[in-house]
């Protein structure tokens, strides 16, 4: 048993080592780009670069759009396929599930050449046609981690009775999504939401396929042409990506003590 | 009639999203921390009132979100595949997927299966490793619930920025080669490793299989009971024994399958690849990249081929996973 755990030790250490050493390194070149002294001047130069502004606020309003269709996509269907059509669900589950099967080239290829200028629909004709084209592809994209957040939480509620009730108070179906259903599965989809917004964020294929200026081409274009500032980006990317596990983790414990004190 | 006709259809696809959802519950509750298994379901199944039995426009309740999955998702994906067997005049033709099979693009579909082949075997073994470790090993186990949260990080942490990590790390100036060099004297580029390379990119692919090995694995590892050890030890079996009559053969399904995973998952990676070496290691998805933006192939159906046989790799491992899973199963609930 002893060398049992003696090799147990071994295994972690080096995951921990293979994990965390990275990470050190690129946060210790991020401070490197002054000669000698350590220094946040990377930081200062890619935050004060018009290009990463214009990107990551770009990424960043493509992520919320996304994370809204994702929503208003989603919710309604799943709340609808467990009320009224549980015998579709394992269909419906299978076509979320689908992205993570077919790579995300391919099916952006597929945009390209089912929406280009001479087809039936246009998309990528104009740029704020191919913003809705991304939407839609991130969208796709976030449906496996969506879908599933959002069909587990209302599987922890009781949606029949709560429609009934409303039915029988007089509100509308919209009403009903709005105010009953929507405030009731909220946690699941602030976690679908993070994890969209992590997924969207940095995301390079399509955009860089579908040449919209997102943070994920600027991020490889950095890289291709900088030293410092990379590391300085990839110290960025990971803070965020953290953030938004960490927010997934703050709610659900928010949820749960709330859940305790009512009861 | 509608009716009759869904549940006729749906069990198998049942059974396929069922391994699907196996998989991303394991992520999602690496996550969040928490077992987000769906609750036994509250609601028996729904009796089937006279009002359903009248033909109902329910169906119609879902149309959005299948006319989305059909524009967005299978339309794209069917319409490549049809131009994979048809010539420039829409003719039926097998020459798209004949031509796949010249010297550049097999060597193209070769390293990328080598590249895929080594980062799935070996983040499956160290995975495997550290997941027996922390589960069967005798480690604390407050080490535990941090390390499946960092593996739900670091599997999602993929893309350009997993390349500049690497390059700040082991790059030409990186901090372990520079260490390397000044406190040994050791010259790796001089020993002929290069980041961007066959081994640098899957030492990059490792750093999110491993964690994805370790998310899946855990659970299989739990499964395991302590009664087969004990049994096993009692009829006189030693550790290793245990390990190679008793233990693997239960998990190998599951090791496979996983492995097959982790395969088709670096197989579709393309940011990190091309963050990494820009264009000069050609991968498949690299060459489909390139030939996207500017035809390089010269050819639009062989640029189809290309992604048909994407679809045809990951598609068949995604399979096989979905297989062994089910085999793996019958053991361990």
């Amino acid at each position: 048993m002893k060398t049992n755990r003696f090799w147990s030790w071994i295994a972690l250490a080096f995951g921990i080592l293979y994990f965390v050493v990275p990470l050190i390194g690129t946060l210790e070149f991020s401070l490197r780009m002054r000669r000698g002294v350590y220094s946040l001047d990377a930081y200062w130069v890619i935050l004060s670069d018009p290009r990463f502004q214009a990107t990551f606020g770009y990424s960043i309003v493509m992520a919320l759009v996304t994370i809204v269709v994702g929503i208003v996509l989603v919710v309604p269907t799943a709340y609808w396929v467990r009320l009224r059509l549980p015998s579709w669900r394992p269909f419906l589950e299978f076509i979320t599930l689908l992205p993570l099967v077919i790579p995300a080239i391919v099916v952006v290829f597929g945009y390209i050449r089912l929406y280009n200028t001479s087809s039936f629909l246009p998309l990528t004709g104009s740029a704020m046609g191919t913003n809705i084209l991304l939407v839609f592809g991130y969208t796709m994209l976030a449906l496996p981690y969506m879908y599933r957040a959002v069909d587990t939480g209302l599987g922890a509620i009781d949606i029949r009775t709560m429609t009934e009730a409303a039915e029988s108070l007089g509100a509308s179906r919209i009403k009903i999504m709005w105010s009953v259903i929507l405030p009731n599965v909220l946690v699941a989809v602030l976690s679908g939401a993070f994890l969209t917004f992590a997924i969207v964020i940095g995301e390079f294929t399509m955009a860089a396929l579908l040449n919209r200026p997102a943070f994920g081409p600027f991020l490889q274009l950095i890289g291709a042409n900088r030293a410092y500032e990379p590391a300085a980006l990839a110290v960025i990317s990971f803070a965020i990506t953290w953030v938004c596990m960490g927010l997934i983790q703050v709610v659900t414990r928010l949820n749960k003590s709330l859940a305790a004190t009512k009861r | 009639m509608r009716q009759r006709a869904s549940h006729g259809a749906f069990p198998i696809l049942a059974r396929v999203e069922y391994y699907f959802i196996k998989r991303f519950q394991i992520l999602m509750s690496a996550v969040t921390g928490q077992d987000i298994s769906p609750p036994a379901p509250a609601m028996a199944p729904v009796p089937i009132t006279s009002e359903r039995k009248r033909l109902s426009l329910d169906w119609l309740g879902v149309m959005p979100f299948i006319i989305f999955a059909v524009l967005f998702l299978i339309w794209p994906t069917i319409y490549l595949i049809a131009g994979a067997f048809q010539d420039s005049q829409g003719n039926l033709t097998l020459t798209n997927i004949v031509n796949l099979f010249q010297p550049s693009i097999m060597d193209a579909y070769w390293i990328s299966i080598k590249i895929s082949l080594a980062s799935a075997i070996l983040g499956a073994a160290i995975g495997f490793c550290i997941a027996a470790a922390v589960t069967l090993g005798g480690l604390p186990a407050w080490i535990r619930s941090p390390l499946m949260t960092f593996s739900g990080v670091a599997s999602n942490f993929a893309g350009v920025p997993l390349a500049f990590a690497f390059l700040a790390t082991l790059g030409r100036t990186g901090l372990v080669t520079t260490f390397l060099y000044n406190v040994f004297g050791f010259n790796l580029y001089g020993h002929g490793f290069n980041l961007l390379s066959f081994w640098g990119l899957t030492i990059t692919y490792l750093y999110f299989q491993i964690p994805l090995m370790i998310l899946i694995i855990t659970p299989a590892l739990d499964g395991l009971k302590k009664e087969w050890k004990e049994a096993a030890l009692i009829l006189g079996a030693t550790g290793p024994q245990y390990w190679r009559m008793v233990a693997f053969p239960i998990l190998w399904p599951a090791l496979l399958g996983t492995m097959l995973l982790l395969f088709a998952n670096s197989f579709g990676a393309i940011a990190t690849a091309y963050a990494l070496t820009g264009s000069s290691l050609s991968i498949v998805p690299i060459v489909l990249f390139a030939q996207i933006r500017g035809d390089v192939l010269q050819d639009p159906h062989l640029g189809y081929a290309l992604a048909f046989g994407m679809i045809v790799i990951t598609g068949v491992s995604n399979g096989i996973y979905i297989w062994m899973r089910a085999r793996s199963e019958r053991w361990l609930k």
